[in-house]
């Protein structure tokens, strides 16, 4: 019975068979197509920051197996076109997935030769129509999208989760991002509204840093990806110089 | 029976490489009353003449909106018609579910033509017996599209479709260079010269039997109210009337069915490969 | 064509008494009824061009286009219906698009030919369904095969070509073409070839006006199916008039 299962599931723990029960037919009954409900290599927070006339996102290159740092070199912050630039956290293959998506969708528009270039809040609508509808299919893709990019001269930063929740926002981080990064980023926002590029580029870099100090499963290694009303840059990989002298001084956690 | 033995189906080619009945489906949009759309920089214009079935029923409608930023004009079979513009209605929102931001046009017509095209395909279905001529707006400016049964579709300068319609066509091209400049409130009333140039002497364009509609920028398409509608008439009354030809030769007058005299549909525009 | 009338011609089901199948060949009358389309296979790429006639000036400059691009690498260049063309290009598009999600890589032009010959030799099997009235020419470039292009009719059949014409002009056409040296030339060069030869074979007193579309795909464009430029696209205007005028000069000498 239990090799059934266990194949039944591909091996794999923590789906709904160990959630809800653990017998074979209980199983099938209760999610008759099996669906997976857990990522598995993931990457972790996404950093979007609007400036005066552009938004920057950042976004470390660590691909996570569990709390394996498995593979050190994978890019997710993408051009889009000359209007969009996109940076997603969670399930890499998922956000393989999108990008195919994206991709075949940007080349059927491009067929048509019509010059009318996806605007930011358009993939920002469609992308949530997407996750949203395999949410409610109970086949979520696991990942957390930010979408930037200019429209009509002014800066555009969008948000979605898994869920297909949408946000805008002027300042947005995912995962552990939003709970470090976000009150540093509003706190720069704050000080300094409307940064120049520079200057949010300051700040962005500087969350990274922080992040990389705080965030278990963050890297030393990040990309940028920068877009205003005249150019498209994805600047990177990036080093941290990291410096963890005084980390002898933490202790007691043991 | 037939004209010709090549005439009874859709999926048949005569050996001149034509299709008979999409010919025969592009002579319905020419017994339809006549419609005309024209356009500026900043707008496009529907002006349709509207027919009573009898002295005791209303008008037929001639005018549909599809979004805020499209409206069309029909000439041909209404209910064929409806259910084009059902299509195109639910393209435009579909499209504006998925993108938050409403069709571009060139998009809509690719859609539509190709939805026409398989009803000119295939043995269970016929073609659509409508013309169309769609007015709308999106980031690349004004547009007015006319389609045809045989799914061919043109973007247009200006254009007339419909009863005795070469009329207005011969008007619009004769004032086409004017349009792109001119201002919205004489673009209506060009429009309305070009469609009463369709009409027998004796009969006027009046609120009961006219149709404006307009969209453009920062106007959602909408179709004039009849007091709006006597104000563009009254722009244009009392003029002296330009090209209209002289009553009683209706170039679509109805077929008698004659043997003797097989009238053949027009291949030059069935058949337009271009 | 005797068989012509005796009721073996009604059906594309259907073979006369002496082996043919009437309704591919009207439906390959109504590509001959057509503005002209040609194509040149050069050594660094393939170029298109289109008669495009006019028949309104009702019509907007560039409507009707009959050059398409089917994936980002793929041209398309039609004649005849261009209604049934639209959706053998929405065909082809889909296939390279399905060709593209499943092996992550540009349709082979072997393969999409393959593909769309397939789906219009359909077309000419059966009595429910007329065949497509239209013939299309595919080209592409590749930086390993270098340029491919093929031609399809209305009967499904292919071949690939270095220089192909179709449409209404397409034997002056062929006669015309015949004489440049395809394998040597450079798309620069045979870009005023393509426009020369379509102006050349333009039926003044039939077809008063045209548009003349030009398109490429080589190694100048990086592989990718574009129009060509305004500026090159003048300048083989300019050239294929000058050419005409220096052909029917040396006429008038004779």
């Amino acid at each position: 019975m239990f090799e059934v299962s266990a194949l039944h599931n591909f091996g794999f723990p923590a789906n709904s068979l160990d959630l809800l029960g653990n017998n074979e037919f209980q199983t099938i009954n209760d999610d008759p197509i099996g669906h997976f409900h857990t990522p598995i290599t993931t990457a972790t927070s996404v950093l979007g920051l609007a400036f005066d006339n552009g938004v920057i996102l950042a976004a470390d290159t660590l691909g996570s197996y569990g709390s394996l740092a498995r593979f050190k070199n994978i890019s997710r912050v993408l051009k889009v076109n000359k209007n969009i630039i996109l940076g997603v956290g969670g399930d890499y293959a998922d956000f393989q997935y999108l990008k195919e998506l994206v991709n075949g969708k940007m080349i059927g528009e491009e067929c048509l030769e019509d010059n009318v270039p996806l605007k930011p809040a358009s993939l920002h609508c469609w992308l949530t129509r997407v996750l949203y509808q395999r949410r409610s299919k109970v086949d979520p893709l696991w990942n957390n999208v930010l979408i930037a990019g200019v429209q009509n001269k002014t800066p555009y930063l969008g948000f979605i989760d898994k869920l297909g929740t949408a946000v805008k926002d002027t300042v947005i981080a995912t995962g552990f991002g939003a709970h470090i990064a976000v009150p540093l980023l509003r706190n720069g926002v704050q000080k300094k509204p409307n940064m120049n590029k520079q200057e949010a580029e300051e700040l962005i870099v500087k969350c990274m840093e922080v992040l990389y100090y705080r965030d278990a499963r963050s890297f030393n290694k990040y990309e940028l990806g920068i877009i205003t009303p005249d150019e498209v840059q994805i600047k990177g990989p990036i080093s941290i110089k990291a410096n963890w002298d005084i980390s002898q001084y933490v202790s007691g956690y043991e | 029976m037939f004209r010709n033995q090549y005439d009874s189906d859709v999926t048949v080619w005569s050996p001149q490489g034509r299709i008979h009945q999409v010919e025969y489906a592009m002579e319905a949009v020419k017994l339809g009353s006549a419609t005309v759309g024209l356009k500026n920089k900043t707008h496009a214009v529907l002006v349709a003449l509207k027919r009573a079935a009898s002295e005791l029923s209303a008008y037929q409608k001639k005018l549909f909106p599809i979004d805020e930023h499209v409206g069309i004009s029909i000439s041909g079979l209404t209910a064929d018609a409806r259910m084009l513009s059902r299509y195109m209605r639910t393209e435009c929102l579909n499209y504006k579910y998925a993108h938050d931001a409403p069709l571009p046009l060139n998009r809509l017509l690719l859609k539509l033509g190709n939805k026409m095209q398989v009803c000119t395909q295939r043995y269970d279905k016929r073609p659509y017996g409508v013309g169309l001529l769609i007015a709308g707006y999106d980031d690349s400016g004004p547009h007015i599209y006319q389609t045809c049964p045989s799914a061919n579709y043109y973007d247009c300068r200006a254009m007339a479709i419909g009863s005795r319609s070469q009329s207005a066509r011969t008007y619009l091209e004769k004032h086409l260079d004017i349009f792109p400049n001119c201002a919205t409130e004489e673009l209506v009333a060009h429009g309305l010269r070009a469609l009463r140039d369709t009409l027998p002497n004796e009969v006027e364009l009046t609120v009961k039997n006219v149709s404006i509609g307009i969209v453009g920028v920062d106007t959602t398409y909408k179709e004039f109210a009849e007091n709006e509608t006597a104000r563009y008439l009254s722009m244009i009354e009392g003029e002296e009337r330009r090209g209209a030809p002289p009553t009683g030769t209706d170039p679509v007058a109805p077929d008698d069915g004659s043997e003797n005299e097989p009238r053949d549909p027009e291949p030059v525009v069935a058949m337009d490969t271009e | 064509m005797s068989s012509i009338g005796t009721g073996y011609d009604l059906s594309a089901s259907q073979f006369s008494p002496d082996g043919r199948v009437f309704q591919v060949e009207y439906a390959q009358k109504a590509v001959e009824n057509s503005g002209t389309a040609i194509a040149l296979r050069g050594k660094d790429g393939v170029v298109f061009a289109v008669e495009k006639l006019v028949t309104s000036k009702l019509y907007e400059p560039g409507t009707n286009k009959r050059i398409f691009t089917i994936d980002r690498h793929v041209g398309m260049a039609v004649a005849g219906l261009i209604a049934d063309a639209r959706q053998l290009a929405e065909n082809a598009r889909s296939e390279a698009a399905s060709y593209r999600s499943q092996y992550g890589n540009p349709i082979p032009l072997k393969y999409l030919n393959d593909r769309v010959s397939m789906y219009i030799h359909a077309y000419t099997l059966y009595s429910a369904v007329r065949p497509f009235g239209s013939s299309l020419i595919l080209g592409t470039y590749d930086p390993d095969d270098g340029p491919q292009m093929y031609m399809i009719d209305p009967s499904g059949v292919s071949y690939g070509y270095f220089g192909c014409a179709i449409g209404k002009a397409k034997q002056a056409a062929k006669t015309e073409i015949e004489k440049v040296k395809l394998g040597d030339l450079t798309c620069q060069e045979l870009v005023k070839e393509a426009a020369r030869v379509i102006y050349l074979v333009h039926d003044e007193l039939k077809d008063k006006h045209f548009e003349l579309e030009l398109s490429w795909v080589g190694k100048h464009t990086d592989g990718l199916h574009v129009k060509v430029p305004k500026n090159v696209q003048e300048e083989a205007e300019k050239s294929a008039k000058a050419a005409l005028e220096e052909e029917s000069d040396s006429e008038e000498d004779i």
